[in-house]
Protein backbone atom coordinates (compact mmCIF):
# COMPACT_ATOMS: atom_id res chain seq x y z
CA UNK A 1 0.00 0.00 0.00
CA UNK A 2 2.24 2.85 -1.15
CA UNK A 3 1.37 6.56 0.10
CA UNK A 4 2.61 9.96 -2.48
CA UNK A 5 2.63 13.17 -0.73
CA UNK A 6 2.01 15.94 -3.04
CA UNK A 7 3.46 18.69 -2.04
CA UNK A 8 3.58 22.42 -2.88
CA UNK A 9 5.70 25.16 -4.20
CA UNK A 10 5.12 29.06 -5.04
CA UNK A 11 6.80 31.73 -6.22
CA UNK A 12 9.21 33.12 -3.64
CA UNK A 13 9.34 37.33 -3.90
CA UNK A 14 12.85 37.03 -5.59
CA UNK A 15 10.21 34.89 -8.32
CA UNK A 16 12.19 31.58 -7.81
CA UNK A 17 10.24 28.62 -6.61
CA UNK A 18 10.08 27.75 -2.66
CA UNK A 19 8.41 25.51 -0.31
CA UNK A 20 5.23 25.98 1.08
CA UNK A 21 6.34 25.25 4.43
CA UNK A 22 2.96 23.28 4.87
CA UNK A 23 4.54 20.40 2.73
CA UNK A 24 6.81 18.98 5.38
CA UNK A 25 3.82 18.39 7.16
CA UNK A 26 2.64 16.44 4.68
CA UNK A 27 5.70 14.92 4.08
CA UNK A 28 5.99 13.95 7.48
CA UNK A 29 2.61 12.02 7.40
CA UNK A 30 3.31 10.29 4.50
CA UNK A 31 6.05 8.75 5.82
CA UNK A 32 4.97 7.96 9.41
CA UNK A 33 1.44 6.31 7.36
CA UNK A 34 3.62 4.77 5.01
CA UNK A 35 5.82 3.01 7.89
CA UNK A 36 2.77 2.08 9.66
CA UNK A 37 1.51 0.10 6.84
CA UNK A 38 5.40 -1.40 5.96
CA UNK A 39 5.90 0.63 3.06
CA UNK A 40 7.72 3.51 1.64
CA UNK A 41 6.68 6.84 1.04
CA UNK A 42 6.82 8.80 -2.31
CA UNK A 43 6.66 12.59 -2.51
CA UNK A 44 5.45 14.88 -5.60
CA UNK A 45 5.80 18.66 -6.49
CA UNK A 46 4.55 20.61 -9.59
CA UNK A 47 5.38 23.57 -11.51
CA UNK A 48 8.30 24.62 -13.79
CA UNK A 49 11.89 25.06 -12.96
CA UNK A 50 11.55 22.78 -9.70
CA UNK A 51 13.73 20.25 -10.33
CA UNK A 52 16.21 22.08 -8.10
CA UNK A 53 13.63 22.40 -5.53
CA UNK A 54 12.73 18.54 -5.78
CA UNK A 55 16.43 17.54 -4.77
CA UNK A 56 15.70 18.95 -1.38
CA UNK A 57 13.97 16.28 -0.71
CA UNK A 58 16.77 13.77 -2.19
CA UNK A 59 17.52 13.39 1.52
CA UNK A 60 14.35 12.06 2.78
CA UNK A 61 13.44 8.75 3.82
CA UNK A 62 11.12 8.40 0.28
CA UNK A 63 11.13 5.66 -2.61
CA UNK A 64 11.20 8.52 -5.65
CA UNK A 65 10.75 12.39 -5.79
CA UNK A 66 8.97 13.14 -8.91
CA UNK A 67 9.29 16.68 -10.20
CA UNK A 68 6.36 17.40 -12.00
CA UNK A 69 7.64 19.80 -14.81
CA UNK A 70 5.71 21.39 -17.66
CA UNK A 71 5.82 25.20 -18.85
CA UNK A 72 2.10 25.41 -18.90
CA UNK A 73 2.26 24.45 -14.90
CA UNK A 74 4.74 27.37 -14.31
CA UNK A 75 1.37 29.41 -13.09
CA UNK A 76 -0.90 27.54 -11.26
CA UNK A 77 -4.05 26.15 -12.54
CA UNK A 78 -6.79 24.24 -11.31
CA UNK A 79 -7.36 22.71 -14.98
CA UNK A 80 -3.67 22.51 -14.99
CA UNK A 81 -2.12 21.00 -11.97
CA UNK A 82 -5.48 18.34 -12.11
CA UNK A 83 -4.71 17.10 -15.21
CA UNK A 84 -0.59 16.96 -14.66
CA UNK A 85 -1.35 15.16 -11.55
CA UNK A 86 -4.12 12.70 -12.66
CA UNK A 87 -1.22 11.66 -15.47
CA UNK A 88 1.24 11.15 -12.28
CA UNK A 89 -1.24 9.41 -10.07
CA UNK A 90 -1.95 7.14 -13.19
CA UNK A 91 1.97 6.10 -13.59
CA UNK A 92 3.40 5.78 -10.41
CA UNK A 93 -0.19 3.90 -9.10
CA UNK A 94 -0.30 5.18 -5.46
CA UNK A 95 -3.01 3.64 -3.12
CA UNK A 96 -3.25 6.50 -0.85
CA UNK A 97 -2.49 10.44 -1.85
CA UNK A 98 -1.80 12.57 0.69
CA UNK A 99 -2.25 16.90 0.63
CA UNK A 100 -1.37 19.63 2.43
CA UNK A 101 -5.25 21.48 3.11
CA UNK A 102 -3.85 24.49 1.33
CA UNK A 103 -6.03 26.89 -0.44
CA UNK A 104 -4.65 25.84 -3.89
CA UNK A 105 -5.24 22.26 -3.15
CA UNK A 106 -8.70 23.66 -2.31
CA UNK A 107 -9.05 24.92 -5.64
CA UNK A 108 -7.78 21.72 -7.32
CA UNK A 109 -8.53 18.69 -5.20
CA UNK A 110 -12.19 18.28 -5.24
CA UNK A 111 -11.71 18.32 -9.37
CA UNK A 112 -8.59 15.92 -9.04
CA UNK A 113 -10.68 13.33 -7.19
CA UNK A 114 -14.04 14.14 -9.04
CA UNK A 115 -12.02 13.04 -12.21
CA UNK A 116 -11.16 9.89 -10.93
CA UNK A 117 -14.17 8.70 -9.48
CA UNK A 118 -13.39 9.28 -6.09
CA UNK A 119 -13.70 12.00 -3.20
CA UNK A 120 -11.29 13.25 -1.22
CA UNK A 121 -10.85 13.23 3.06
CA UNK A 122 -10.43 17.51 3.18
CA UNK A 123 -9.05 18.87 6.18
CA UNK A 124 -8.11 15.55 8.43
CA UNK A 125 -6.76 16.27 11.95
CA UNK A 126 -5.41 12.50 12.53
CA UNK A 127 -5.50 9.15 11.37
CA UNK A 128 -4.72 5.68 12.60
CA UNK A 129 -4.13 2.32 11.01
CA UNK A 130 -7.24 0.16 11.97
CA UNK A 131 -7.21 -3.59 10.56
CA UNK A 132 -4.92 -2.62 7.46
CA UNK A 133 -6.72 0.28 6.69
CA UNK A 134 -6.61 4.18 6.85
CA UNK A 135 -9.14 5.80 9.36
CA UNK A 136 -8.86 9.68 9.18
CA UNK A 137 -10.07 12.46 11.66
CA UNK A 138 -12.31 15.02 10.41
CA UNK A 139 -13.84 17.68 12.08
CA UNK A 140 -17.44 18.86 11.47
CA UNK A 141 -19.63 21.69 12.85
CA UNK A 142 -16.73 23.97 13.35
CA UNK A 143 -14.69 21.69 15.71
CA UNK A 144 -17.82 20.59 17.56
CA UNK A 145 -17.87 17.09 16.52
CA UNK A 146 -15.61 14.70 15.07
CA UNK A 147 -16.00 11.61 13.04
CA UNK A 148 -13.51 8.61 11.67
CA UNK A 149 -14.19 8.29 8.41
CA UNK A 150 -12.69 5.17 5.74
CA UNK A 151 -12.01 5.28 1.99
CA UNK A 152 -14.67 2.86 0.39
CA UNK A 153 -13.85 1.57 -2.81
CA UNK A 154 -11.04 1.18 -4.93
CA UNK A 155 -8.04 2.78 -4.55
CA UNK A 156 -6.46 6.10 -5.31
CA UNK A 157 -7.61 7.11 -1.80
CA UNK A 158 -7.41 11.05 -1.25
CA UNK A 159 -6.84 12.96 1.68
CA UNK A 160 -5.87 16.53 2.70
CA UNK A 161 -3.92 17.30 6.13
CA UNK A 162 -5.05 20.32 8.09
CA UNK A 163 -2.44 22.89 8.83
CA UNK A 164 -0.70 21.80 12.20
CA UNK A 165 -2.09 18.34 12.17
CA UNK A 166 1.40 17.03 11.63
CA UNK A 167 4.71 17.95 12.38
CA UNK A 168 7.30 18.67 10.10
CA UNK A 169 10.41 18.06 11.95
CA UNK A 170 9.37 15.06 12.19
CA UNK A 171 10.84 13.56 8.75
CA UNK A 172 12.69 10.73 8.33
CA UNK A 173 16.17 11.31 6.60
CA UNK A 174 17.53 8.60 3.99
CA UNK A 175 18.33 8.70 0.14
CA UNK A 176 15.37 9.26 -2.48
CA UNK A 177 15.88 9.26 -6.11
CA UNK A 178 14.61 12.32 -8.12
CA UNK A 179 12.30 11.76 -11.28
CA UNK A 180 11.32 14.50 -13.84
CA UNK A 181 7.88 13.34 -14.89
CA UNK A 182 6.26 15.87 -18.06
CA UNK A 183 2.51 15.43 -17.93
CA UNK A 184 0.78 15.96 -21.88
CA UNK A 185 -0.66 19.17 -21.64
CA UNK A 186 -1.92 21.37 -24.19
CA UNK A 187 -2.82 25.41 -23.59
CA UNK A 188 -6.14 24.04 -24.57
CA UNK A 189 -6.52 22.02 -21.30
CA UNK A 190 -6.60 25.33 -19.60
CA UNK A 191 -9.50 27.39 -19.51
CA UNK A 192 -8.51 29.77 -16.53
CA UNK A 193 -5.70 33.22 -17.25
CA UNK A 194 -4.57 33.51 -14.03
CA UNK A 195 -2.65 37.53 -13.48
CA UNK A 196 -0.03 38.47 -11.26
CA UNK A 197 -0.35 37.89 -7.91
CA UNK A 198 -0.42 40.69 -5.84
CA UNK A 199 -0.72 42.40 -2.35
CA UNK A 200 -2.58 45.19 -1.11
CA UNK A 201 -2.15 48.08 1.23
CA UNK A 202 -1.20 46.71 4.73
CA UNK A 203 -1.26 43.26 3.48
CA UNK A 204 2.48 42.49 3.51
CA UNK A 205 2.57 40.48 5.95
CA UNK A 206 3.88 36.50 6.54
CA UNK A 207 2.90 35.58 9.62
CA UNK A 208 3.38 32.08 8.77
CA UNK A 209 7.05 32.56 9.24
CA UNK A 210 7.14 33.72 12.31
CA UNK A 211 8.89 31.80 14.85
CA UNK A 212 6.72 33.70 17.25
CA UNK A 213 3.16 35.36 17.42
CA UNK A 214 1.70 37.16 19.84
CA UNK A 215 -1.97 37.78 19.29
CA UNK A 216 -4.72 39.97 20.74
CA UNK A 217 -8.58 39.82 20.87
CA UNK A 218 -11.42 41.36 22.18
CA UNK A 219 -10.53 41.55 25.87
CA UNK A 220 -7.92 44.43 24.48
CA UNK A 221 -11.59 46.21 24.69
CA UNK A 222 -10.13 49.11 22.04
CA UNK A 223 -7.82 50.62 20.28
CA UNK A 224 -5.73 52.39 22.15
CA UNK A 225 -5.01 49.77 24.13
CA UNK A 226 -3.08 48.09 21.21
CA UNK A 227 0.23 48.81 21.95
CA UNK A 228 0.03 47.49 25.38
CA UNK A 229 0.11 44.08 23.54
CA UNK A 230 2.54 45.00 20.78
CA UNK A 231 4.78 46.03 23.16
CA UNK A 232 5.49 42.41 24.43
CA UNK A 233 5.26 41.43 20.76
CA UNK A 234 8.17 43.72 20.71
CA UNK A 235 9.91 42.38 23.42
CA UNK A 236 9.46 38.75 22.34
CA UNK A 237 10.83 39.88 18.87
CA UNK A 238 7.21 38.56 17.32
CA UNK A 239 4.82 39.14 14.96
CA UNK A 240 1.56 41.16 16.01
CA UNK A 241 -1.95 39.39 15.02
CA UNK A 242 -5.23 39.21 16.07
CA UNK A 243 -8.46 37.57 15.95
CA UNK A 244 -11.27 38.27 13.68
CA UNK A 245 -13.29 41.05 15.85
CA UNK A 246 -9.93 43.03 16.03
CA UNK A 247 -9.62 43.55 12.70
CA UNK A 248 -13.10 43.28 11.75
CA UNK A 249 -13.11 46.36 13.52
CA UNK A 250 -10.07 48.12 11.79
CA UNK A 251 -7.62 48.27 15.16
CA UNK A 252 -5.45 46.14 12.83
CA UNK A 253 -5.09 45.29 9.74
CA UNK A 254 -7.04 42.07 8.24
CA UNK A 255 -3.43 40.85 7.08
CA UNK A 256 -2.56 40.36 10.90
CA UNK A 257 -5.54 38.13 10.99
CA UNK A 258 -5.50 34.64 12.35
CA UNK A 259 -8.11 32.28 12.22
CA UNK A 260 -10.66 30.48 9.40
CA UNK A 261 -10.97 33.42 7.29
CA UNK A 262 -7.22 34.73 8.15
CA UNK A 263 -3.78 33.12 8.55
CA UNK A 264 -2.73 29.80 9.72
CA UNK A 265 0.07 29.94 11.95
CA UNK A 266 2.19 27.28 13.61
CA UNK A 267 5.17 29.27 15.43
CA UNK A 268 7.20 27.61 18.09
CA UNK A 269 5.59 30.09 20.61
CA UNK A 270 1.87 31.50 20.58
CA UNK A 271 0.50 34.14 23.16
CA UNK A 272 -3.02 34.50 22.91
CA UNK A 273 -3.90 37.51 24.68
CA UNK A 274 -7.61 38.07 25.39
CA UNK A 275 -8.91 35.97 22.88
CA UNK A 276 -11.67 33.42 24.44
CA UNK A 277 -11.09 30.68 21.87
CA UNK A 278 -13.52 30.71 19.11
CA UNK A 279 -13.01 27.58 16.92
CA UNK A 280 -12.64 30.00 14.30
CA UNK A 281 -9.24 31.17 15.71
CA UNK A 282 -8.22 28.00 16.83
CA UNK A 283 -8.06 26.25 13.74
CA UNK A 284 -5.71 28.97 12.68
CA UNK A 285 -3.49 28.45 15.81
CA UNK A 286 -3.76 25.58 17.38
CA UNK A 287 -1.08 23.93 15.49
CA UNK A 288 1.31 25.64 17.38
CA UNK A 289 3.95 23.84 19.58
CA UNK A 290 3.68 25.91 22.79
CA UNK A 291 0.56 27.99 23.30
CA UNK A 292 0.15 30.70 26.24
CA UNK A 293 -3.26 31.81 26.82
CA UNK A 294 -4.06 35.14 29.17
CA UNK A 295 -7.97 35.70 29.58
CA UNK A 296 -9.78 37.03 32.65
CA UNK A 297 -12.16 33.96 31.99
CA UNK A 298 -10.83 30.57 33.46
CA UNK A 299 -13.77 29.18 30.98
CA UNK A 300 -12.49 30.31 28.06
CA UNK A 301 -12.04 27.31 25.29
CA UNK A 302 -8.68 29.00 24.70
CA UNK A 303 -7.08 27.09 27.64
CA UNK A 304 -8.41 23.96 25.90
CA UNK A 305 -5.63 24.61 23.47
CA UNK A 306 -3.07 26.16 25.80
CA UNK A 307 0.00 24.76 27.72
CA UNK A 308 0.36 27.42 29.78
CA UNK A 309 -2.23 29.68 30.81
CA UNK A 310 -2.54 32.61 33.54
CA UNK A 311 -6.23 33.38 34.49
CA UNK A 312 -5.85 37.16 34.98
CA UNK A 313 -6.49 40.94 33.68
CA UNK A 314 -4.33 41.15 30.72
CA UNK A 315 -3.67 44.97 31.27
CA UNK A 316 -1.39 43.65 34.87
CA UNK A 317 -0.30 40.35 33.60
CA UNK A 318 1.18 41.48 29.90
CA UNK A 319 3.29 44.67 31.49
CA UNK A 320 5.02 42.25 33.65
CA UNK A 321 5.18 39.56 31.36
CA UNK A 322 7.09 42.18 28.77
CA UNK A 323 9.53 43.28 31.82
CA UNK A 324 10.11 39.89 32.77
CA UNK A 325 11.16 38.74 29.11
CA UNK A 326 13.54 42.49 28.60
CA UNK A 327 15.00 41.35 31.62
CA UNK A 328 16.50 38.28 29.40
CA UNK A 329 18.52 40.23 27.37
CA UNK B 1 -3.46 43.83 -16.37
CA UNK B 2 -5.88 42.33 -19.19
CA UNK B 3 -7.23 44.74 -21.70
CA UNK B 4 -10.82 46.88 -20.63
CA UNK B 5 -13.52 45.48 -22.53
CA UNK B 6 -17.48 47.07 -22.16
CA UNK B 7 -18.63 45.81 -19.67
CA UNK B 8 -21.98 44.28 -21.50
CA UNK B 9 -23.83 41.57 -20.98
CA UNK B 10 -27.34 41.67 -21.14
CA UNK B 11 -29.31 38.56 -18.83
CA UNK B 12 -27.27 37.20 -16.81
CA UNK B 13 -28.43 33.80 -15.68
CA UNK B 14 -27.48 32.89 -12.13
CA UNK B 15 -27.60 29.59 -9.99
CA UNK B 16 -26.52 30.31 -6.32
CA UNK B 17 -26.61 27.08 -4.40
CA UNK B 18 -27.10 27.73 -0.95
CA UNK B 19 -27.04 24.97 2.24
CA UNK B 20 -29.31 25.43 5.40
CA UNK B 21 -26.83 24.36 8.25
CA UNK B 22 -27.71 23.88 12.36
CA UNK B 23 -27.49 27.51 13.95
CA UNK B 24 -23.71 28.71 14.72
CA UNK B 25 -24.19 28.24 18.67
CA UNK B 26 -26.03 25.44 18.79
CA UNK B 27 -25.25 22.36 21.26
CA UNK B 28 -24.95 19.55 19.34
CA UNK B 29 -25.74 15.77 20.48
CA UNK B 30 -24.52 12.32 19.02
CA UNK B 31 -27.99 10.81 17.72
CA UNK B 32 -28.55 6.81 18.62
CA UNK B 33 -26.90 5.57 15.47
CA UNK B 34 -23.37 7.29 16.61
CA UNK B 35 -22.92 8.24 12.92
CA UNK B 36 -24.87 11.61 12.93
CA UNK B 37 -25.90 14.22 15.31
CA UNK B 38 -29.42 14.61 16.86
CA UNK B 39 -31.67 17.04 14.44
CA UNK B 40 -35.09 17.11 15.67
CA UNK B 41 -34.59 19.74 18.24
CA UNK B 42 -31.84 22.16 15.97
CA UNK B 43 -32.53 25.83 14.86
CA UNK B 44 -30.89 25.91 11.36
CA UNK B 45 -30.18 29.00 9.41
CA UNK B 46 -28.48 29.41 5.70
CA UNK B 47 -24.73 28.62 5.76
CA UNK B 48 -22.96 31.56 5.99
CA UNK B 49 -20.36 31.61 3.01
CA UNK B 50 -23.41 30.92 1.21
CA UNK B 51 -25.18 34.11 2.04
CA UNK B 52 -22.52 35.68 0.60
CA UNK B 53 -22.77 34.13 -2.59
CA UNK B 54 -26.66 34.99 -2.77
CA UNK B 55 -25.54 38.35 -1.91
CA UNK B 56 -22.82 38.74 -5.16
CA UNK B 57 -25.46 36.79 -7.10
CA UNK B 58 -27.98 39.56 -6.50
CA UNK B 59 -25.16 42.02 -7.10
CA UNK B 60 -24.47 40.62 -10.23
CA UNK B 61 -28.01 40.62 -11.56
CA UNK B 62 -29.05 43.95 -10.19
CA UNK B 63 -25.75 45.51 -12.03
CA UNK B 64 -26.06 43.47 -15.61
CA UNK B 65 -29.69 42.61 -15.42
CA UNK B 66 -30.60 38.84 -15.68
CA UNK B 67 -32.10 35.93 -13.47
CA UNK B 68 -30.80 34.51 -10.47
CA UNK B 69 -32.09 31.16 -9.14
CA UNK B 70 -32.01 29.78 -5.89
CA UNK B 71 -30.91 25.78 -5.41
CA UNK B 72 -30.67 24.06 -2.15
CA UNK B 73 -31.00 20.65 -1.70
CA UNK B 74 -32.05 19.30 1.78
CA UNK B 75 -35.26 18.26 3.60
CA UNK B 76 -38.87 20.24 4.19
CA UNK B 77 -36.84 22.80 6.76
CA UNK B 78 -34.76 23.96 3.71
CA UNK B 79 -37.95 25.51 2.09
CA UNK B 80 -37.11 28.26 4.88
CA UNK B 81 -33.73 29.20 3.70
CA UNK B 82 -35.36 29.15 -0.34
CA UNK B 83 -38.42 31.77 0.77
CA UNK B 84 -35.29 33.97 2.55
CA UNK B 85 -33.40 33.76 -0.46
CA UNK B 86 -36.43 34.78 -2.30
CA UNK B 87 -37.63 37.57 -0.08
CA UNK B 88 -34.04 38.83 -0.51
CA UNK B 89 -34.52 39.21 -4.24
CA UNK B 90 -34.05 35.65 -6.31
CA UNK B 91 -36.61 34.93 -8.88
CA UNK B 92 -37.24 31.50 -8.32
CA UNK B 93 -35.99 28.58 -6.57
CA UNK B 94 -35.36 24.81 -6.95
CA UNK B 95 -35.70 22.68 -4.39
CA UNK B 96 -34.38 19.21 -4.23
CA UNK B 97 -36.45 17.41 -0.97
CA UNK B 98 -33.65 15.06 -0.10
CA UNK B 99 -32.32 14.52 3.46
CA UNK B 100 -28.76 15.10 2.83
CA UNK B 101 -27.14 14.37 6.67
CA UNK B 102 -23.61 13.13 5.94
CA UNK B 103 -23.86 12.43 2.56
CA UNK B 104 -20.27 12.97 0.94
CA UNK B 105 -19.83 16.06 -1.06
CA UNK B 106 -19.87 13.94 -4.24
CA UNK B 107 -22.94 12.64 -3.67
CA UNK B 108 -24.45 16.24 -3.12
CA UNK B 109 -22.73 17.58 -5.95
CA UNK B 110 -24.30 15.20 -8.79
CA UNK B 111 -27.92 15.95 -7.12
CA UNK B 112 -26.91 19.35 -7.79
CA UNK B 113 -25.57 19.48 -11.07
CA UNK B 114 -28.30 17.55 -12.64
CA UNK B 115 -30.50 20.37 -11.32
CA UNK B 116 -28.04 23.06 -12.59
CA UNK B 117 -28.12 21.26 -16.38
CA UNK B 118 -31.63 21.80 -16.87
CA UNK B 119 -31.35 26.03 -16.09
CA UNK B 120 -28.47 25.84 -18.64
CA UNK B 121 -26.97 29.07 -16.09
CA UNK B 122 -24.13 31.77 -17.49
CA UNK B 123 -22.77 31.41 -13.53
CA UNK B 124 -23.31 29.20 -10.83
CA UNK B 125 -22.19 30.47 -7.40
CA UNK B 126 -21.99 29.04 -3.68
CA UNK B 127 -20.08 29.72 -0.51
CA UNK B 128 -16.25 28.45 -0.64
CA UNK B 129 -17.44 25.48 2.52
CA UNK B 130 -20.21 24.97 4.29
CA UNK B 131 -20.65 25.43 8.75
CA UNK B 132 -21.39 21.51 8.78
CA UNK B 133 -19.54 19.01 6.89
CA UNK B 134 -17.17 21.55 6.20
CA UNK B 135 -15.66 19.27 3.27
CA UNK B 136 -15.18 22.62 1.08
CA UNK B 137 -15.36 20.70 -2.03
CA UNK B 138 -19.15 20.36 -3.43
CA UNK B 139 -18.88 23.95 -5.54
CA UNK B 140 -15.29 22.60 -7.21
CA UNK B 141 -16.81 18.87 -7.60
CA UNK B 142 -20.21 20.66 -8.95
CA UNK B 143 -17.57 22.69 -11.73
CA UNK B 144 -16.09 19.24 -12.46
CA UNK B 145 -19.35 17.37 -13.22
CA UNK B 146 -20.96 20.10 -14.87
CA UNK B 147 -18.16 20.71 -17.23
CA UNK B 148 -17.22 24.21 -16.03
CA UNK B 149 -13.81 25.95 -15.63
CA UNK B 150 -14.13 27.54 -11.56
CA UNK B 151 -12.64 29.78 -9.40
CA UNK B 152 -12.44 29.46 -5.65
CA UNK B 153 -11.99 31.73 -2.16
CA UNK B 154 -13.57 34.65 -4.66
CA UNK B 155 -13.64 38.08 -3.10
CA UNK B 156 -15.07 40.03 -6.15
CA UNK B 157 -16.22 39.34 -9.94
CA UNK B 158 -16.46 41.86 -12.65
CA UNK B 159 -17.63 41.31 -16.39
CA UNK B 160 -14.93 41.41 -18.76
CA UNK B 161 -15.37 40.73 -22.74
CA UNK B 162 -18.44 38.10 -22.63
CA UNK B 163 -16.36 36.72 -19.70
CA UNK B 164 -15.29 37.20 -15.84
CA UNK B 165 -12.68 38.50 -14.07
CA UNK B 166 -12.52 37.45 -10.48
CA UNK B 167 -10.37 38.42 -7.54
CA UNK B 168 -9.26 35.15 -5.54
CA UNK B 169 -7.74 35.25 -1.71
CA UNK B 170 -4.38 33.58 -2.09
CA UNK B 171 -2.78 32.70 1.31
CA UNK B 172 -0.48 34.72 3.54
CA UNK B 173 -2.63 37.90 2.62
CA UNK B 174 -1.95 37.70 -1.20
CA UNK B 175 -4.68 37.74 -4.14
CA UNK B 176 -4.71 37.49 -7.85
CA UNK B 177 -7.03 38.02 -10.66
CA UNK B 178 -8.49 35.52 -12.60
CA UNK B 179 -10.23 36.03 -15.94
CA UNK B 180 -11.88 32.83 -17.40
CA UNK B 181 -14.92 32.23 -20.33
CA UNK B 182 -18.76 32.17 -19.21
CA UNK B 183 -20.27 29.69 -18.23
CA UNK B 184 -18.15 29.18 -14.88
CA UNK B 185 -18.38 28.32 -11.30
CA UNK B 186 -17.38 30.45 -8.61
CA UNK B 187 -17.24 29.98 -4.50
CA UNK B 188 -17.85 32.85 -2.63
CA UNK B 189 -15.40 33.90 0.49
CA UNK B 190 -17.46 35.48 3.37
CA UNK B 191 -17.17 38.76 4.31
CA UNK B 192 -16.59 40.37 0.56
CA UNK B 193 -19.73 42.47 1.28
CA UNK B 194 -22.68 43.77 3.60
CA UNK B 195 -25.56 41.27 3.12
CA UNK B 196 -29.23 42.83 2.94
CA UNK B 197 -31.94 41.76 5.20
CA UNK B 198 -35.33 41.17 3.21
CA UNK B 199 -37.94 43.97 3.49
CA UNK B 200 -41.23 43.55 3.86
CA UNK B 201 -42.23 43.94 0.23
CA UNK B 202 -39.48 41.35 -0.68
CA UNK B 203 -40.71 39.03 2.03
CA UNK B 204 -44.16 39.42 0.46
CA UNK B 205 -42.88 38.86 -3.43
CA UNK B 206 -41.65 35.96 -2.25
CA UNK B 207 -44.89 34.51 -1.68
CA UNK B 208 -45.69 34.54 -5.72
CA UNK B 209 -42.31 33.43 -6.73
CA UNK B 210 -41.83 29.79 -8.11
CA UNK B 211 -40.40 26.79 -6.21
CA UNK B 212 -39.18 23.67 -8.30
CA UNK B 213 -39.63 20.41 -5.92
CA UNK B 214 -37.93 17.80 -6.87
CA UNK B 215 -36.87 14.24 -5.99
CA UNK B 216 -33.80 12.93 -6.61
CA UNK B 217 -35.48 10.22 -8.15
CA UNK B 218 -36.54 13.07 -10.83
CA UNK B 219 -33.18 13.97 -11.75
CA UNK B 220 -32.10 10.30 -12.18
CA UNK B 221 -29.69 10.33 -9.74
CA UNK B 222 -29.14 8.19 -6.67
CA UNK B 223 -28.23 9.18 -3.25
CA UNK B 224 -25.28 7.39 -2.03
CA UNK B 225 -21.35 8.08 -0.69
CA UNK B 226 -19.52 5.66 -2.71
CA UNK B 227 -16.10 6.52 -1.70
CA UNK B 228 -16.04 7.88 2.12
CA UNK B 229 -17.25 5.71 4.88
CA UNK B 230 -18.79 7.52 7.82
CA UNK B 231 -17.27 5.27 10.86
CA UNK B 232 -18.61 6.67 14.15
CA UNK B 233 -19.29 10.58 15.36
CA UNK B 234 -17.93 11.36 18.92
CA UNK B 235 -17.59 14.62 21.43
CA UNK B 236 -13.45 15.24 20.41
CA UNK B 237 -11.36 14.81 23.11
CA UNK B 238 -9.47 17.46 24.33
CA UNK B 239 -5.80 16.79 24.13
CA UNK B 240 -3.94 19.36 25.80
CA UNK B 241 -4.62 20.23 29.52
CA UNK B 242 -2.98 23.86 30.28
CA UNK B 243 -1.03 24.43 33.55
CA UNK B 244 -2.38 27.28 35.10
CA UNK B 245 -0.04 30.01 36.51
CA UNK B 246 -1.42 31.28 40.25
CA UNK B 247 -0.01 34.41 41.82
CA UNK B 248 0.08 37.99 41.51
CA UNK B 249 0.52 39.33 38.18
CA UNK B 250 4.79 39.91 38.36
CA UNK B 251 5.42 36.48 40.08
CA UNK B 252 3.09 34.79 37.38
CA UNK B 253 5.30 36.30 35.14
CA UNK B 254 7.80 35.22 35.78
CA UNK B 255 6.97 32.01 36.56
CA UNK B 256 5.75 31.78 32.84
CA UNK B 257 9.15 33.06 31.57
CA UNK B 258 11.03 30.75 33.84
CA UNK B 259 8.86 27.40 32.45
CA UNK B 260 8.54 28.96 28.83
CA UNK B 261 12.33 29.02 28.72
CA UNK B 262 13.23 25.88 30.71
CA UNK B 263 9.88 23.57 30.42
CA UNK B 264 8.95 24.36 26.65
CA UNK B 265 12.58 25.76 25.51
CA UNK B 266 10.76 28.25 23.83
CA UNK B 267 12.58 31.39 24.66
Amino acid sequence: MSVLAILEQRPSPDGRPEWNRMSFETLAAAQQMAAELNTLASAAVAGQDIETLAWDLAGRRLAAVYAVEHDLLRQYTADGYATALRQLIERVGPEIVLFPHTYQVRDFLPKLATAMGRVAVSDAVSHRIDGGEVVLVRQLFQGKVNVDVRFAGGPPHFASLQAGAYRAGRMAAGEAAVEKFVPRLSAADIRTRPLERFRENGHDVDLTAAEIVVSVGRGVREAGNIPVVEELARALGAELAASRPICDAGWLPSARQVGSSGQTVAPKLYVAVGISGAIQHLVGMKGSRTVVAINKDPNAPIFEVADYGVVGDLFEVVPELTAAIGKLK
Amino acid sequence: MGSRGPRVRISMKIVVAIKQVPARDSQLRIDATGRWIEESDLAYEVNEPDAYALEAALRLKEEHGGEAIALSAGPARVSQAIREALAKGADRAIHIEEDLGALDPLAAARLLAAAVKTEAPDLVLTGLQSDDLGYGQTGVILAELLGLPHATIVMQVELRNGGIRVKRELESGWFQHVEMPLPALLTVQSGISKLRYATLMGIKKARSKEVKRLKAADLGVTLESASVRLDRAYAPVRSKHAQLIAGEPREAAERLVEKLRFEARVL
